[in-house]
């Protein structure tokens, strides 16, 4: 295994503390890359439990979410990589989920914006992901990535601008369904928010 | 949110790429410019929605779990 030699138990006891944290994170994450909410936690656990296992490579103290993250990140294609035929499953079973996603409940332009997600080039949404949501300065995505800085911000610049062009044409596949004012709804709803706070 | 930016950041960063884009009329570019500048913004927040939406959710017991076992065969290990 990765380590052998004993662990002070204390420092085992504060990394799993900060990891914990971390978990639900790791599930938003992982929700990105798989599309699929069970394919999505059986990921996020996997890189979880190898993160434990390389605890003793960890430096406390240094970014232990960019370091997850990034542990979740290459585990995911690995697995890719390892039976690129369960990856064309796992993207069909990826496309229903997405197009499936249909609780009435839930805000229109929430679901068109997870459609219009899925129309993006994997690292292209990836690099939107971590910096527009996941909160990562440009230099520990490209960390996460293992590409130039220069690379993820343009990656993130081409992501907004292909989002909205996406949005405003409504090319988002909304199985069958009418177009809905997606734009429209989404900025009704930012002002509402942005007025709330 | 947890040392977020505001979304303003994003708002900079289209502004910065504009360069990029085929260029138009100064007077029409302005107008485009705030729109854009709005839309994006916009979108940055629900994007941000759609992520917390999980990270808000219970964690799911077996993530403990696992750890949990983890935990007991490090100590015992």
């Amino acid at each position: 295994m990765v380590d052998r030699s004993p662990r002070d138990p204390a420092l085992d006891a504060a990394f799993k503390a900060e990891i914990v944290t971390l978990i639900p994170h790791l599930r938003a994450f992982a929700r990105t890359l798989c599309g699929n909410a069970t394919a999505a936690d059986d990921l996020a656990q996997d890189a979880m439990m190898k993160a434990w296992d390389a605890r003793a490579s960890f430096q406390m103290g240094t970014n232990m979410k960019a370091w997850t993250f990034m542990i979740l990140r290459n585990q995911f294609y690995s697995e890719k990589r390892r039976s690129w035929r369960q990856t064309q499953l796992d993207q069909e079973a990826a496309e229903r989920t997405l197009v499936a996603v249909d609780d009435p409940e839930a805000p229109v332009a929430l679901n068109e914006l997870r459609l219009s997600l899925g129309m993006l080039p994997p690292e292209q949404r990836e690099a939107l992901i971590l910096v527009g949501a996941g909160g990562f300065a440009y230099e520990e995505a490209a960390e996460i990535c293992g590409v130039a800085v220069g690379t993820v911000k343009s990656r993130v610049s081409r992501a907004r601008r292909a989002l909205l062009a996406i949005l405003e044409a409504g090319a988002y596949d909304r199985d069958g369904r009418a177009a809905g004012d997606a734009m429209g709804s989404i900025l009704a709803d930012a002002e509402r928010l942005s007025t709330a706070r | 949110m947890k040392g977020r930016s505001p979304p303003v950041r994003n708002a900079g960063d289209m502004i910065e790429h504009q360069s990029e884009l085929p260029s138009v009329g100064p007077e029409i570019s302005a107008a485009a410019l705030d729109e854009a500048r709005l839309r994006q913004q916009a979108i940055g927040v629900r994007l941000r929605q759609m992520f917390d939406e999980v990270v808000n959710e219970p964690i799911p017991d077996d993530f403990l779990d696992i750890l949990r076992r983890a935990d007991k065969s490090a100590e015992q290990g």
